[in-house]
Parts: structure tokens; C-alpha cells; sequence
């Protein structure tokens, strides 16, 4: 039985084997940011149903991880809602010995969620609030800190649980990047970062493992990219901008952020706490980290066609998933950008 | 008598609670079965077994590529952890009375105390970093290096239970020592060896740690051998601590499923292992 | 291939004695060469992890099991929060699961009529072929609510005086995992531990009974202290499960590395961070530094792994 067993898996080992030669599909691996996964997930599907042979395997592990393992060279690609910094581009250039691209794929919101039992109310929140909130310095929920921007609301005295990431993530640094640039307190502690010495909570790993943390515990607050808290029907705060207006998350204030964006050839640039009175203030770009010189052809063709399909079909389904596509300019300076692919 | 009273009233309480500590064993064990079995069951369809995972928030979809994926995993562990450990078992047991068989063993032991996110971190630095790729290989790497001390052990124990009366008898015969374990020794351990592999087996098909960085994951089905790929127990893992409540339908379907298959396998094997031993001895 | 007759020669007494050796010469190079492997597997194993983590051994030295701060951002890796957990956890699954598991043992060894007592084990047993990941779960979705409405109130409003039961409780804790760890490790004690009673020769009971003894009293006094090196092996082979242990703790921990007093709080251990964090550290130390904490991991197990095999031989050559 055990040889009949044996045998059969050999022959399915053969078998797969040989799939494997006859039809050349290629086959790409990418790995990183958490934030832009649901988008990614579904662009990988359907771009995979429009072509066949085509299979892009998209892992979502953080930011951290998608910058670590395109410099290692053991993914195709990397994905990262935080641009690589000075010192990551020069340690990629050394290990890769090519440059690292960077191309911006949608834009989206981080937002504050909460799982208050009995408050249905969307609540408001003041860059303060939530500073302290997660310093630990407001403790309760029913602080002044966050009652006096929610006066309609009833508050429980309960003791505010943070939930952050315990992973390297792109959405802690759009995070800490807004908090930093609106908190002196968070500038002169934590920081910004993707990986950080949190003051209080518990962490979960990637915004999935967050949002399941935070729908275990009660009186937990968290961050999140927004696609995280609609498809679990999670609260929304609203959270209030530079121009003093308290803003809810969506495709239209995300796009309203970016309308002032000044965008660099490299394609690296920060939209938290933009001005604009519309505009939503933790908002961010995320982007795909390309090496410049790929040398196996048929992957180069994928990537190179499957960014300027990215570009054109992939962004009309972004406001499905509470993305905001790009603005044209945008998409204009990429396609010329994705001809660096060589 | 008021000792004697307290001497016997100590006993019956003692002797009670370790009653207790039993049924409380056994009814954490019922628990857990029937909590797994009713939310396994109740989430199980046949698109489980026939489906790829779908876009993240979307419903429906199944792990049939991890099925598959762990199926692979598991055959690649097998050709790397068995043959390495079955061999250098009948070393120890048929060569093994020598300084340097006291080596292999302390080696073994350690190999076998290895915690299995350390064997991931091994196998990443041995497979993934030169071959710049996570792969099903890699897993299988992972999983193989740590099939080799069970399969050792097993394959050395039931190739000592194996009668002295009959080594004599085919030596006796005329035939070399190499010709007397592999013709004689090792057929008459068989069933025991087979059912040892089984358990084996069954140990590592539900570990995950050292699957995180080496087969990594993948939505789709997983071409051959050197791409990366999903798998059961990573798929658990990865479902359970999103926050979907459809993925969470989904991983209790794959604990269900796994731990069905990891069960079967021990029962059939500790039977199979009772009857074999018990022959061997008699 | 080797005992095929190659050579046609006619002094075949020779031959014959040759072909042996040579057949028995192949076999032993080839499960030498298997027996090998291993040990070049498992000190490749403990160079790599040794070689692997030089950069932080020689940036912090000891004070890296000493250092409570964990921060990538800075680079400052302090790994003392970690071999907290580990050891927190660990030792608090032993409390519960050992008198638990020694009381089972007993049960099945000394009362329960033997047909009982083996289909008992048998079904004891096969909790621990439960996955880890499997009982991680569990633990998320049945052991934390659990603990959450029922348990923890309770042990709060009873025991909440102590420093270990107190302050917040959000479900996924130090106590949490150190449950969970214990259903994991109360089978192999509980299969050990029995083992070892019903090795203990039947003479001592009844010389115990005879004198006048309680049940009890032969069985506390006299056969658990005679398989009690036995009973400790199996403790120890536990305790090395239990610190290496990975998805389990992953999932129910709270991934925090501080160092509370209360049993309540989040914590995080060895093993969990290396799950979390070693595919995504981005700079050349922070991936370092799971490496040594690999090592640190491996060195434990091989310390208590070593206690543990020592005391089982050595009862099994006192038992004999």
C-alpha cells in the first residue's frame, strides 16, 4: 500500500513537473506592505484571469518585510507604503548592484478604529487626542482630550486599549509620520518609523492581525488602513486636519489630500497632514519597489506590462476598495518612468 | 483512631483528586475535539477542497492549493528526512557500539530539541538566501531536517527489538552481516519502521513556524517545486488572525481537516505499532 | 551489487570471504555516511546560528540578555523582555501542568484497571499530535474569550490582592499563553510520568501496604519518590517544549515586549518575535539579532534537554 502510495505521489510530482515546462507560465513573487493588500490581492486576481499564464504571488508581511527581501533578492518585488530611505537605496544598490525604482500604485487613508462597546457615534479625534492616546497619556476614554472634540457622545470611563503592529509596517509609519509632523511630544519620543518602541498596547501582526486583535478586545483603539475597517464594519473616527476641519476617510478626502502633492522623479514624497480643507490627514501613497535591471526577460515583461496595466485598467477599480486612484499626472510621469526598466 | 481517621480521610481525598486531574485531562481533550469537529464541520464544503483562496475580503473560495501545497511539502520532507534517518539508524543499531555512535546519538538528541522556528531560520539561510527564492523546497528542507531524529529513532528501536535467535539464524546460514539486516532484520521490523514513519509524518504535517520564511504562501496553485506555496497549517495561521469572519470559517475548516488527518494517521499507526511489537516480543 | 560475484575466480574461498566484507563494508560506509549527515547537519545548525549573530555579539555582549530596551528604529536590542516571556510562560504552564499531569499519572498508574487506564492514555496521548498551530485557534477564538467573561473575573475578584493578578486584562496575555502551553505539555507528562509508576516494581507497594500503609500513603511515599528522577525527566522534556514553542504563543500572547509584574499583561517570547519580525528586518543587526536570539533558544533547549535525558537514563539504569 505504502509503494502503491509512493508511487502515485511520484507520478503526481512528474506530473506537475512537467506542467511546469510544457506551458513556460512565469511565475513572480512579491512581498510587503499590508496596507494596499486587499487592492493588490484583487489586481493579482483578476490580472491573472486576464492573463493565464501569468501568476503573481503577492504575500502580505509589511512593509518591513517587502523592503528586506527585494533588497535580499529573494522576492521580484517589494511593496511599501513608506519610500526607502537614503541608506535602504544604497544598501540596495550594493547588494543588487542596480538602482531601486519606486512606483506609486494607489493612495489610501490610515484610520483610527475603534471597538467601544455601546458608542455607535463615529467619533471625532484632534491630532492631540490621538497623540496622547497612544503615548499612553490619555487613559480613559472619557479623557477631555477626546470628549470635548465629541460633545453629542456618551463616553464610558473605561481604560483605552492601543492595538499597534508588532511587524514592520508601512502603516505605522504613515501613522507616526502624521503624528510626528502634528505632535511635538511624538516627535520627541517615539518618532516615525516602521518599526517602533510603542509606549502602551498590544501589537498584532500586519493590519490584518491588528483589526482581528482589536475585535477580540474591547475598549481597544487601533490604526488602519481604511479598506480594514469597512470590510468589518468597524467605526471610522474622523480625524481633524491641518486647516482645523474634522475629515472623514474616502476616496474623495484622500484625493484631496494629494491635490497640492508636489511629485518627485523618484516618486517618494509624504502626504500626511496636507493642507486643503477637505483634505484627510493621514493619508499616504504606497508604492512598488522595482530593481531597475531585471535580467530574466520574461519576468521583466511581466512586471513592465503588468505596471502599465496597474496604470490604466488596475486604477478604475481602486474606489471599490475605498482607494483613491491616482491623480493623471501621476500616472502620466510613470509610464514614462517604467521605460527605466531595462 | 482519630489518625487513623485523618490517614484514611487523606486517602480517599488524594486519591479522588488525582481522579479529578484525569477527567479534567479528558474532558479538556472532548472540548476540544468537539469544538473543533462542530465549527470544522459546520464550515466545511467541497469548495474547501476544490477551490483557490479568493481576493482578501471577498467570501467564499477554498485551500486547495494548500492541500496540495502541504502534500508536496510533506513528500519533498519525506525524501530528504527519511532515507538520512532510516539509514543512519541501522548504523546505530546494527554498527553502532562505537565512540563515535555515541556522538550521532547526542547529535540526534540535540538536532531533535531543536525549537522548529529555529530549524526556519536555519533552513532559510540554507535554501532561500543562495537560491534567492522561498520554495516549496525550502519547506520541504525545513520539515525534512526535522523528520531525521524521529525517523532515527524509531528505525534503531524497532531494529533492536527485532529477536538476536533471528540474526543467528540467517548468519548461521552463511549470510554477511549486510545481507542479514537488509533481507532478515529489516522486513522483520517493517510494520513497526512504516508505522514510525506514519507518526512522523503526522508531526510535521501540522507545523508552521518553519513554513513562514521558507515556503511563504502563495493564492494560486504552486508550479513545480522551486516556487513558493501555501499550506495548510500557514493558511491556519494566516486566516485565524485576520479579521474576516469568513476567513475564520475557513481556517476552523482546515483545523478540522488537518487535525482529522493527523489523528487517523496516530491511531492507525499506534494499532498498527501494537500489533507489530506485540508479535515481535512474543 | 556488491554481493554479485564480479570476478570469476577460481579460489572461491577467498572471494567469498572478501565478497562478505566488502558487502558489509558498503553497508557500514553507507549508514556511516547517513549517521554522518547528521552530525554535519546539526553543527552546521550551531555554526550558522553562531556565525550569524557575530554582529550583535560583538555590539552588546552579555548586556543583550541583559538590555530590557527593544528598539529597531534606534538599533538598541535588548533581548531580556523576551527570555522573560519564554521563561514566564513556560515555568507557569509547568505549575499547572505538572501536579495536574503527576495526578492524572498517578490515577492511571496505581487506581485505574489497566484496560481503562490504557484507552484513557491513548486518547491523552493524542493531544499532543494536536498541532501547535491548531491550538493557537483555540486559543484565539475559544481559551481567550473563556478566560475573558469567565476565569480571569473570577481568579481577579478572589486573587486580585496578588501583584500577579492585577491591573488590565485584555485577553491575549502572559496567563493566556502560559494555559495554552499548559494543555500542550500535560500529555507528555502524564505519558512519561505513568510510565515510569507502573515501572516501579510491584514488591515496594506491597512491602508499603503491608507495614500498614494507606493507598495513598505507598503510593506518595514510596513510589512516586521511586520513579521520581523519571517523573523529573519528563518535566524537563516538557519544559523544552514548551520554550521552543511558537504559533501556539504567537497567537495568544499579545506581542509586547515588556517585563510586568502581573500575569495579565501582554508579554511576548523568544520564539514569537523570531515568527514576527525575522523576514522583515530590515537592517543587517536587527536580523542579527533574531539570529542570537535563535541561539540563545537553541542553548536553553540544549541545556534542559541534557537534564532531562540524564535523569531518564539514570532511573531507568537505577530501575533495573
Amino acid at each position: 500500500m505504502t509503494k502503491r502510495f509512493l508511487s502515485a505521489a511520484v507520478a503526481a510530482s512528474l506530473f506537475l513537473a512537467s506542467c511546469g515546462s510544457s506551458e513556460q507560465p512565469q511565475n513572480l513573487t512579491g512581498a510587503g506592505a499590508t496596507f494596499p493588500y486587499p487592492m493588490y490581492s484583487k489586481w493579482f486576481s483578476e490580472y491573472q484571469k486576464a492573463h493565464p499564464l501569468v501568476q503573481i504571488n503577492y504575500q502580505s508581511q509589511g512593509s518591513g518585510a517587502g523592503i528586506r527581501q527585494v533588497t535580499e533578492g529573494t522576492v521580484d518585488f517589494g511593496a511599501s507604503d513608506q519610500p526607502m530611505t537614503d541608506e535602504q537605496i544604497a544598501a540596495f544598490q550594493t547588494a543588487r548592484k542596480t538602482p531601486v525604482l519606486h512606483f506609486p500604485t494607489v493612495m489610501g487613508a490610515v484610520v483610527p478604529t475603534y471597538n467601544l462597546p455601546g458608542v455607535t457615534a463615529d467619533l471625532k479625534f484632534t491630532p492631540a487626542a490621538l497623540a496622547g492616546i497612544f503615548l499612553g497619556k490619555v487613559k480613559k476614554w472619557n479623557d477631555p482630550a477626546i470628549a470635548s472634540a465629541n460633545p453629542d457622545v456618551k463616553l464610558p470611563g473605561d481604560d483605552i486599549v492601543v492595538v499597534h503592529r508588532s511587524d514592520g509596517s508601512g502603516t505605522s509609519f504613515v501613522f507616526t509620520d502624521f503624528l510626528t509632523k502634528v505632535s511635538p511630544d511624538w516627535a520627541a519620543g517615539p518618532g516615525k518609523g516602521s518599526a517602533i518602541n510603542w509606549p502602551v498596547g498590544l501589537g498584532g501582526k500586519g493590519n490584518e492581525g491588528v483589526v482581528g486583535l482589536l475585535k477580540q478586545t474591547p475598549n481597544s483603539i487601533a490604526y488602519t488602513e481604511m479598506i480594514y475597517a469597512v470590510q468589518n464594519k468597524l467605526p471610522m473616527g474622523d480625524v481633524q486636519n491641518a486647516a482645523g476641519k474634522f475629515v472623514k476617510a474616502s476616496p474623495e478626502s484622500v484625493t484631496a489630500a494629494a491635490a497640492n502633492m508636489q511629485m518627485p522623479d523618484d516618486f517618494r514624497v509624504s502626504i500626511t497632514n496636507a493642507a486643503g480643507e477637505a483634505a484627510y490627514p493621514i493619508s499616504s501613497l504606497t508604492w512598488l519597489l522595482v530593481p531597475q535591471t531585471i535580467q530574466d526577460a520574461g519576468k521583466r515583461q511581466v512586471i513592465t506590462d503588468f505596471l502599465t496595466w496597474m496604470l490604466t485598467t488596475g486604477q478604475g477599480m481602486a474606489p471599490a476598495l475605498q482607494y483613491a486612484a491616482l491623480p493623471a499626472a501621476v500616472v502620466e510621469k510613470e509610464k514614462a518612468a517604467i521605460a527605466q526598466i531595462k | 483512631m482519630t489518625l487513623s481517621f485523618r490517614r484514611r480521610a487523606v486517602n480517599a481525598v488524594m486519591l479522588t483528586l488525582t481522579g479529578v486531574c484525569t477527567f479534567l485531562v479528558a474532558g479538556v481533550l472532548l472540548v476540544i475535539l468537539g469544538y473543533l469537529a462542530w465549527n470544522g464541520a459546520t464550515s466545511l464544503s467541497l469548495d474547501f477542497f476544490t477551490k483557490l483562496p479568493v481576493p482578501v475580503g471577498e467570501t467564499g473560495g477554498g485551500m486547495a492549493n494548500a492541500i496540495l501545497g502541504s502534500a508536496k511539502v510533506l513528500l519533498l520532507a519525506m525524501l530528504i528526512g527519511v532515507p538520512i534517518g532510516f539509514f543512519a539508524g541501522v548504523y546505530l543499531a546494527e554498527f553502532g557500539d562505537s565512540a563515535y555512535s555515541g556522538v550521532i546519538r547526542y547529535a540526534t538528541d540535540l538536532l531533535n530539541g531543536v525549537p522548529s522556528i529555529v530549524i526556519g531560520i536555519f533552513a532559510y539561510a540554507l535554501v532561500v538566501q543562495p537560491m534567492k527564492h522561498f520554495s516549496t523546497l525550502a519547506g520541504g528542507v525545513a520539515l525534512g531536517i526535522m523528520m531525521i531524529p524521529i525517523s532515527l529513532r524509531t528505525t534503531e528501536e524497532f531494529l533492536r527489538a527485532v529477536p538476536v535467535s533471528l540474526r543467528e539464524g540467517a548468519m548461521a546460514l552463511g549470510a554477511s552481516r549486510s545481507r542479514t539486516i537488509f533481507t532478515v532484520v529489516i522486513p522483520a521490523a517493517k510494520n513497526g519502521i512504516l508505522s514510525g514513519l506514519m507518526l512522523n509524518l503526522a508531526r510535521v504535517a501540522g507545523e508552521t513556524a518553519p513554513l513562514l520564511f521558507t515556503a511563504l504562501g502563495n493564492p494560486f496553485w504552486s508550479s513545480g517545486w522551486l516556487q513558493p506555496t501555501a499550506t495548510l497549517p500557514s493558511m491556519i495561521y494566516n486566516y485565524a488572525i485576520a479579521p474576516y469572519d469568513d476567513w475564520h470559517r475557513q481556517a476552523w475548516a482546515a483545523g478540522f481537516v488537518l487535525l482529522v488527518l493527523v489523528l487517523t494517521v496516530n491511531v492507525a499507526a499506534r494499532f498498527a505499532i501494537g500489533r507489530g511489537s506485540a508479535r515481535g516480543r512474543s | 551489487m556488491a554481493t554479485q560475484p564480479a570476478t570469476l575466480s577460481p579460489s572461491s574461498e577467498r572471494s567469498f570471504l572478501q565478497r562478505i566484507r566488502s558487502g558489509d563494508a558498503v553497508a557500514h560506509t553507507l549508514t556511516g555516511m547517513a549517521a554522518s549527515t547528521i552530525l554535519a547537519v546539526t553543527i552546521l545548525l550551531a555554526y550558522h546560528l553562531w556565525s550569524g549573530s557575530s554582529l550583535p555579539r560583538s555590539a552588546f555582549g552579555w548586556s543583550f540578555v541583559t538590555g530590557s530596551d527593544w528598539d529597531p528604529v534606534a538599533e538598541k536590542f535588548g533581548a531580556l523582555p523576551f527570555i522573560f516571556g519564554t521563561l514566564t510562560t513556560s515555568l507557569l504552564s509547568l505549575l499547572i501542568a505538572v501536579p495536574v499531569g503527576l495526578g492524572a499519572a498517578i490515577f492511571l498508574a496505581e487506581l485505574a484497571p489497566r484496560g481503562a487506564s490504557d484507552a484513557l492514555t491513548f486518547m491523552i496521548e493524542l493531544l499532543a499530535a494536536v498541532p501547535s498551530v491548531i491550538y493557537g485557534l483555540l486559543g484565539i477564538f475559544l481559551l481567550v474569550p473563556f478566560l475573558q467573561s469567565t476565569l480571569v473575573p473570577v481568579l481577579v475578584s478572589t486573587l486580585g490582592f496578588l501583584p500577579i493578578f492585577q491591573g488590565q486584562f485584555f485577553g491575549v496575555s502572559v496567563f493566556s499563553a502560559g494555559i495554552i502551553l499548559a494543555i500542550m505539555i500535560v500529555p507528555f507528562i502524564i505519558s512519561v510520568s505513568r510510565e515510569v509508576l507502573l515501572a516501579v516494581p510491584q514488591d515496594q507497594r506491597e512491602a508499603a501496604l503491608a507495614l500498614g500503609s494507606t493507598k495513598w500513603e505507598s503510593t506518595w511515599k514510596i513510589v512516586v519518590p521511586y520513579a521520581m528522577r523519571g517523573i523529573m525527566g519528563s518535566v524537563f522534556l516538557a519544559l523544552a517544549r514548551a520554550l521552543g514553542e511558537t504559533m501556539a504563543v504567537t497567537m495568544v500572547i499579545g506581542n509586547k515586549p515588556q517585563i510586568a509584574t502581573s500575569l495579565l499583561a501582554p508579554g511576548y517570547s523568544i520564539a514569537a518575535v523570531i515568527a514576527n519580525e525575522f523576514a522583515e528586518a530590515t537592517g543587517n543587526m536587527h536580523q542579527q539579532v533574531l539570529i542570537e536570539l535563535g541561539l540563545v533558544l537553541f542553548a536553553l533547549t540544549v541545556l534542559i534537554n541534557g537534564a532531562a535525558r540524564l535523569l531518564i537514563l539514570s532511573t531507568k539504569a537505577g530501575g533495573k
